[in-house]
């Protein structure tokens, strides 16, 4: 096997990556802040791309041009249900925030099902077949604007988090929820901001998900697996070992699905997900505990 | 005078007792039937189609009534598999809770291997619509009538059409590669091939097996780049046949042919419409009308007039419900145990389908046959046999 057929596919498995890792970055942003595991992400991604296929569906949005309604939609649903649902249910408890999120998730994807039945539902645009020639590899448009936008919102948030007042206050908080209060920081505020900001950033994936996608009431929970995985491999918290994570991820699954058969392109994540579990539990980028 | 009034009076009344059941008669029971397929989920398309012509044969049908039940009508029972054999089997229960006579169904092998096994709990009669797996008929279950022809026919008619197809054009082609889905249907259909080819000459040089759904081929298609088949057989659905066959177009992979066995879309007038340069060429071994038999062309028409494709689960099914509809004439009943025995002595040859007369051995009609079709100049043609010939076959494809 030559040059010519593994550069396609690790173009292939990067494009792919770069999607993971705008999800797995609101994982690791919640988590890192909150101190939770987000169970609903996969039922709020789920949300987002319904939210692509109705607009595109039914008012003939394209995906791309859906991007500044479905991000600060995603944004707001976000903050509110962290602050309206999660932030009262929980009581300040951890263990009950997780169970919180279970549920959330329990009841979007059966919401869905209920609207919009069990199909697979997918958008033909007029650039979803398209492809673009790059040496040896044919790239598909879609994936290469998935690329593209995703690592710009990655670059966006990592910004947010270094440079501005509210990424200081995230930090403070995710470091000293106490010692942040005492500060003057709002601390229920910066929660339900991270909260929204990591749907925003589902938000933005699912509008580059789906014109190369489709989704069921059920796409989430694989994307979910998949994100865990690449917070673990990066290190719980880390957004450059998301975003790295996640590239590695996706060219693990699209070597793996070309040399061992497509249903099996998942066992590499799996291999690897148990390698840093065992020889370098902190993960790739992981502060020492 | 008190003898003849009276005897006016009780015959009036006989005839008026004898009327009643002749009013009764003009109205008999309808007869329940289920009618059971995956109408949402990754099979809705195709489930939904067979739908389309289940509902139709059941408006034929009702036009004039059941004349072996005094006209009784057809009352159809709608069934959603979801794409899934566990759904399926929830829906045989609710069907047989309800009371229906008998089930028409369920499109996709796994669904219908569940279904026909949960009807025969309760002797209710299945006759399965398109459920090409040859497990569905192999199991003894008395219940079980497939009208179609199932995978081991289709794959052996296809190998031995491709050897001949091969051999005429002096043999252009050695090398096969098969891309088929990972249920029963796409699997089994995929073993088949696999074991009867090398003995016609022929080296299957990769078998790969994709999920459903499947929303990128690439690294499938890579694979298919790097071994350069001469021939692709693909083995799938509907959605994921298109997707295949636009990213082999898409990364510039030109076999000398693609040789569909059970191909979801190579005969579909849905994908030669929306597709025509991808669809061009393909050659497919499935479930075909009889092209020369005018109600297949009257049939075609009022389902295009839906606004939709005359897909082969549109035919199937349509024939399915009417098989059904013949035996349940013949036993002049609605009764299970009847219409199952009326089933298995099925002669029902008033269809367009290339069977001919209706014989069951084991629940599997013995006259049920594929053609082969190759899309030629935007249009379905049957290529093989000669006697529904339309168009000559074009082999191979690309030098």
């Amino acid at each position: 096997m030559g040059f010519d057929i593994l550069f396609p596919s690790v173009l292939n498995g990067l494009t792919t990556g770069a999607v993971y890792a705008l999800i797995a970055l609101g994982l690791t942003l919640i988590y890192g802040v909150l101190h939770i595991i987000n169970f609903a992400h996969g039922a709020a991604l789920m949300v987002a791309l319904y939210a692509v296929y109705v607009l595109k569906h039914q008012l003939g949005v394209d995906p791309y041009l859906a991007l500044p309604l479905v991000v600060p939609a995603m944004f707001v649903f976000g903050y509110a249900l962290q602050r309206l649902v999660i932030n009262r249910a929980s009581h300040g408890k951890d263990e009950n925030i997780l169970l919180v999120t279970l549920g959330i998730s329990i009841v979007l994807e059966n919401l869905a099902l209920m609207i919009f039945k069990s199909d697979t539902r997918s958008i033909d645009t007029a650039y979803t077949l398209s492809t673009l020639q790059i040496g040896p590899a044919f790239i598909a448009v879609p994936k290469l604007v998935a690329f593209g936008g995703a690592l710009l919102t990655s670059a966006l948030l990592l910004w947010l988090v270094a440079r501005t007042d509210l990424g200081r206050a995230i930090r403070a908080v995710a470091r000293e929820r106490q010692g942040a209060k005492l500060m003057g920081i709002d601390v229920e505020h910066v929660y339900a901001m991270s909260f929204g900001i990591a749907m925003a950033c589902l938000g933005a994936a699912a509008c580059f998900l789906l014109p190369a996608y489709y989704v069921n009431p059920q796409v989430g929970s694989g994307f979910v697996l998949i994100a865990f995985t690449i917070v673990v491999l990066g290190g719980m918290g880390s957004f450059a070992g998301a975003l790295l994570g996640g590239l590695l991820v996706g060219v693990v699954e699209s070597l793996c699905g070309l040399l061992l058969g497509e249903s099996l392109g998942q066992i590499g994540i799996f291999v690897i997900f148990i390698a840093v579990l065992l020889f370098r539990p902190t993960g790739l980028f992981g502060a020492r505990a | 005078m008190n003898n003849r009034r009276s005897f006016i009076q009780q015959s009036a009344a006989a005839a008026s007792a004898l009327a009643f059941p002749l009013v009764a008669g003009a109205q008999p029971k309808a007869v329940k039937v289920g009618i059971l397929h995956p109408v949402t989920g990754a099979l809705a398309y195709s489930g939904q189609q067979c739908r389309v012509g289940a509902m139709m044969a059941v408006e034929d049908i009702n036009r004039g009534g059941l004349h072996g039940l005094g006209g009784a009508k057809f009352d159809a029972m709608l069934g959603d598999a979801q794409s899934s054999p566990q759904a399926g089997i929830a829906e045989i229960e609710k069907m047989n809770e309800a009371g229906v006579s008998a089930v028409v169904g369920a499109y996709a092998s796994a669904i219908c291997l569940a279904t026909t096994q949960a009807a025969a709990k309760y002797k209710l009669p299945h006759v399965v619509d398109v459920g090409v797996a040859d497990q569905i008929v192999e199991r003894g279950l008395k219940n079980t009538f497939r009208f179609g022809p199932g995978y081991k026919t289709c794959a052996t008619v296809a190998v031995n059409n491709l050897t001949v197809l091969n051999t005429v054009a002096g043999k252009p082609a050695r090398t096969v590669m098969i891309v088929h889905e990972e249920s029963l249907f796409g699997t089994g259909t995929a073993n088949l091939l696999a074991s009867e080819l090398p003995g016609y000459g022929f080296q299957v040089i990769d078998i790969v097996k994709h999920a459903n759904p499947t929303r990128d081929f690439n690294n499938i298609v890579l694979r298919m780049k790097s071994l350069n088949p001469d021939i692709v057989i693909p083995a799938n659905y509907y959605n994921e046949y298109v997707l295949l066959v636009r990213t082999m177009q898409q990364q510039k992979v030109v076999p000398k042919a693609i040789y569909s066995v059970l191909g979801g879309a190579a005969s579909s007038y849905k994908f030669v419409k929306e597709f025509p340069d991808a669809a061009n060429g393909i050659i497919d071994c499935n479930h075909w009308f009889n092209p020369k038999d005018k109600r297949s062309a009257a049939l075609r028409k009022r389902v295009e007039a839906k606004g939709l494709f005359f897909t082969y689960e549109i035919f199937n099914t349509y024939t399915a419900v009417m098989l059904l509809a013949d035996a349940i004439n013949h036993a002049r009943s609605a009764d299970r145990a009847a219409i199952t025995e009326a089933l298995a002595a099925s002669t029902f040859s008033d269809h367009f389908l290339p069977y001919g007369p209706t014989k069951f051995v084991n629940g599997q009609n013995q006259g049920a046959q594929p053609l082969m079709t190759q899309v030629i100049k935007n249009d379905i043609r049957v290529i093989v046999p000669r006697e529904y010939r339309e168009a000559e076959p074009v082999f191979p494809m690309h030098a």
